[in-house]
């Protein structure tokens, strides 16, 4: 893959990179925990939009009417696959952002984006 | 009959030409071409080409009709199809996309062991066939309405078709096969929505404008004897639609042909973003199809409430020859409406004439209407091409070249996948001009399988690096197990007698509750056997990191 000179990050918390593999540690430990973070926060409204608001609370949202459309139902059949496209989109564009910070994300020789 | 019948000619013609001439011009000489493009296909392509791989002839022809007879709990179709999307790009596509190779059993082969990874193959190999008998019956189906040729006779021309680019181009011919195919089905499914929405409601965009007759429909329905649209679990109870709505995600995101198409991109960042755009080019036939649905319900129900039997509109009559519509014999009156042929009602509509017939039922001119055919026969084959190369793939690069012949060079490979691809494509005739008795209750299987098997123990796999060959191969094989004999308890099949569902939950949901006890049966038995090789780990580890760390500077 890109083993790219990269501009340094500009970033506080993580410790300097170190060459070799053994000693760095913690700033591999740092990225994972916030990937994970980031997902299990992506897939928390995942989960609500559709099992909860499409599904377990369908009845009762279902007494509000917008536009014609009663709460619930639009849930199930509209929102949450809005949601889920705006998830994705969300994930690919912080992570991007992570990759950066750590100086993980993929670059060609001339440090562009691949 | 005959202009409709010129204007399909054209359209499925034109598009014909259009697939074979991509088909030539991305030949390939490679295996790396035949299964992973060269690994050069850009973000936005692979995302449409997914979204063409992913809609089958069932999401164009059947979704919208289903969705409109079963209201408020056709959502398990989707969201469960649509939600998956997410796992697949939160859990799985850069994280394999990254380990980069050609197949899903190959991953499970690397990270586990050979044995786990020859059960994976046979699995893939299952999975994908019971699908795609399903697809070329499908495109067999549009051929014989639109153009009078038997379905025998147009399973053999389309599968002609998908063999001419599947063996040329392999994943490059099929990927770039598949781009155009998405632009034929997604603007044949849109067109006569819009259309129809505006006649309606005024409001062109039908994800805002069926809302404005929701109320009517339901009303409608009711005095129609069915059911109203926005009834919550009128069809299943609350708990199986629940269970149903994950089985069909999770068994998306463990579904190896929807998986491999993310080793296709240049980057881990590129399979990112594909699976952003797969999810956008689905969400807009997923989003239309409920409307398109209650839309093409209302005005049919309109069209026949309370006509005697000789007014009826003149679409009654033409599809009655395709015996998609049937009038009770002994009816005067059309007071009764319902899709299932068992209700007695006076007017029976199968779920498919839905989409079929939109153009016609709200007047839209012959172009359109050879446009939907077309736009069927796309879905249709560019999904059981998808299919087809993880057969090819799974058969030759993961079973013959590893238990056969290991020593091959990348010629042989190469002509080893074309060759599986070929037999592959026969089967499949036989299957689709033979299909097998329960073809909606094979596909429920497929879901629940990939379910079951795949899914847990590649996420446990990249997650947790603990996690043992001894575990994963006992997790598989009892969430098959466990979920296969619930499925056969509760269908009959095989000459079980049928039995009741257990707590309401139905064969299409059991998925679910087999990925749970996969995930308990592999962390268990991980945890008793010994700890993967520090070589695993490793690799488990660099799968986390798109690129190596930049050197400091």
């Amino acid at each position: 893959m890109a083993e790219a000179t990269q501009t340094s990050p500009p970033d506080s918390g993580s410790p300097p990179p170190e060459k070799g593999s053994s000693g760095d540690n913690g700033w591999r430990k740092e990225y994972w925990r916030r990937n994970l973070r980031l997902m299990v926060v992506l897939l928390t409204i995942w989960f609500v939009v559709s099992f909860v608001c499409g599904i377990l609370l369908i009845e009762p949202l279902n007494e509000i009417v917008i536009f014609g459309f009663p709460l619930g139902l639009w849930f199930a059949q509209q929102g949450s696959i809005y949601t889920f496209v705006i998830l994705i989109l969300v994930y690919a564009k912080l992570m991007d952002r992570l990759d950066d910070e750590y100086g993980v994300s993929e670059r060609d020789e001339e440090g562009r984006r691949v | 009959m005959s202009s409709i019948q010129l204007w399909t000619s054209i359209a499925v013609g034109g598009s014909f030409l259009v697939y074979v001439i991509i088909a030539w011009r991305s030949r390939v000489k490679e295996t790396s071409g035949f299964y992973v493009a060269d690994r050069g296909i850009p973000t936005v392509a692979n995302g449409a080409a997914v979204a063409a791989d992913w809609m089958s002839a069932a999401s164009f022809i059947s979704m919208a009709g289903l969705i409109a007879f079963l209201g408020s709990d056709g959502s398990i179709y989707l969201m469960g199809w649509t939600g998956g999307y997410v796992l697949l790009a939160l859990l799985l596509a850069p994280y394999l996309r990254k380990w980069g190779k050609y197949t899903v059993p190959e991953f499970v082969g690397d990270r586990y062991s050979e044995g786990v990874r020859i059960v994976a193959a046979v699995a893939a190999i299952i999975v994908s066939f019971t699908y795609v008998a399903g697809q070329m019956r499908g495109g067999g189906i549009v051929f014989s309405r639109f153009l009078e040729l038997s379905v025998s006779g147009g399973v053999w021309v389309a599968a002609g078709v998908i063999f001419l680019y599947a063996v040329l181009g392999g994943m490059k011919g099929i990927t770039w096969t598949q781009v155009a195919q998405y632009t034929v089905l997604i603007i044949a499914y849109l067109i006569p929505a819009f259309a129809v929405a505006q006649k309606l409601t005024g409001i062109p965009i039908p994800q805002i404008s069926f809302g404005q007759i929701l109320a009517e429909l339901d009303a409608l329905s009711v005095e129609m004897g069915l059911k109203a649209y926005t009834e919550a679990f009128a069809s299943r109870p609350q708990i199986d639609v629940f269970l149903v709505t994950m089985s069909l995600m999770i068994g998306t995101a463990g579904l190896p042909h929807v998986i491999i198409r993310f080793y296709t991109t240049k980057s881990v960042r590129g399979a990112r973003y594909s699976a952003f755009w797969a999810l956008l080019f689905i969400a807009l036939l997923y989003t239309t199809a409920p409307a398109v649905g209650a839309f093409t319900k209302f005005n049919m129900l309109s069209e026949v409430q309370g006509k005697a039997v000789d007014a009826l509109p003149s679409w009654v009559a033409n599809w009655q020859a395709t015996q998609l519509v049937s009038i009770r014999p002994d009816a005067t009156v059309i007071n009764t409406v319902s899709n299932n042929p068992a209700s007695g009602a006076d007017l029976i509509l199968n779920n498919d004439i839905l989409v079929l017939a939109s153009p016609e039922i709200a007047g839209l001119p012959a172009p359109i209407v050879g446009l939907v055919a077309a736009g069927g026969l796309a879905a249709a084959m560019s999904t059981a091409a998808g299919l087809l190369l993880v057969i090819s793939s799974s058969f030759s690069h993961d079973l013959f070249f590893r238990l056969v012949k290991r020593d091959a060079s990348d010629r042989q490979r190469l002509l080893a996948g074309r060759v599986a691809m070929a037999i592959a494509v026969l089967i499949s005739v036989y299957a689709g001009i033979n299909p097998p008795a329960y073809v909606a209750q094979v596909v429920a299987f497929a879901f629940g399988l990939a379910a079951s098997t795949f899914f847990p123990i590649i996420v446990l796999g990249i997650f947790w690096k603990r996690t043992t060959a001894a575990g994963a191969a006992a997790g598989m094989i009892t969430g098959l197990v466990f979920t296969l004999f619930y499925m056969i308890w509760t269908l009959g099949l095989f000459g079980v007698a049928r039995h009741d569902h257990i707590f309401d939950i139905s064969p299409e949901g059991i998925g679910t509750i087999g990925a749970i006890v996969n995930f308990i049966v592999t962390i268990v038995v991980s945890k008793l056997s010994r700890p993967p090789a520090d070589r695993i780990v490793e690799m488990v580890e660099s799968i986390r990191y798109p690129a190596e760390r930049a050197a400091a500077k």
